[in-house]
């Protein structure tokens, strides 16, 4: 029951978070559907993924969009949308329907036990290369900051040095 | 009346994957369509973890949506800088007016 009470809810939130016209809502919103995700995480019996969601996703990922909104400015989306909505709802329901397809079986299989490895060796010793993806990820990411924080060059300025004199 | 707490995730998955999809196709703003990418990326994690979980994997499953939310991480770290820059020069978060751009 918790279950239904918790998905209902990030569902809802996801939802608001697309509808909302103003982008800080929107970002209040994806927060809120992502501390309901780590909640579902943690009854799932993952905890350490629910942390690092809760933390990440809830956390940083907010700040960062609340950070750059207040850059950028409230740019209401009150624009036209890319596509005709008649022809999205289709997209959608085409993909969402091939998805169940994949995902809801006839028979739902039996629950296997949990394995005996635990989550550290699991990710320092099984998943070494993804660690180190993840490291080059992350460097990836300060650099975006460090762009997010730069001081945007004047107006006519050459940027990076490539004048052609 | 009982419903199975994995049909219920099962169901949660599909419906944040639409919605994500459907905020990627209707969306211009730079911005909400980064609000809409963490959204599918969010029914891509649950769903790693549910398949894990019922496949008595639950650690492995629980590595690999590290990978992906550092992943997402970045994605919007980068996405936002990006949208920032944007707006410095064309004064907008339109993706249309991204074709203005001129290399």
């Amino acid at each position: 029951m918790l279950e239904v009470v918790v998905a209902g809810g990030m569902i809802f939130c996801a939802v608001l978070a697309i509808r909302s016209s103003y982008l800080l809502q929107s970002a209040i919103w994806l927060a809120g559907s992502s501390a309901l995700t780590a909640i579902l995480l943690y009854l799932m019996g993952a905890p350490q993924i629910a942390v690092i969601e809760l933390s990440v996703g809830a956390g940083l990922v907010t700040v960062l969009f609340v950070f750059a909104i207040n850059i950028t400015g409230e740019d209401a989306s009150t624009v036209l949308p890319s596509i005709p909505r008649p022809a999205a709802w289709a997209a959608v329901i085409l993909v969402v329907a091939a998805f169940a397809w994949m995902v809801l079986p006839g028979q739902q299989p039996a629950q296997v036990e949990a394995g005996l490895a635990g989550f550290s060796t699991v990710l320092w010793q099984d998943r070494a290369v993804d660690m180190a993806l993840q490291v080059v990820l992350i460097f990836a990411g300060v650099l975006g900051i460090l762009t997010l924080l730069g001081k945007p060059a004047a107006a006519g300025e050459p940027e990076g040095g490539d004048s052609d004199d | 009346m009982t419903i199975e707490p994995r049909l219920v995730i099962t169901m949660a998955v599909i419906c944040l994957v639409g919605i994500g999809i459907y905020g990627l196709l209707v969306t211009r703003n730079l911005i909400k369509v980064i609000v809409a990418l963490q959204i599918l990326v969010k029914g891509a994690i649950l769903a790693l973890v549910l398949a894990a979980k019922y496949q008595g994997q639950i650690q492995l499953g629980q590595s690999m949506a590290l990978t992906l939310i550092v992943a997402d991480t970045i994605v919007a770290v980068v996405g936002l800088a990006l949208g920032l820059q944007v707006r410095r020069r064309i004064g907008s978060l339109d993706l249309r007016d991204l074709t203005k751009l001129k290399g």
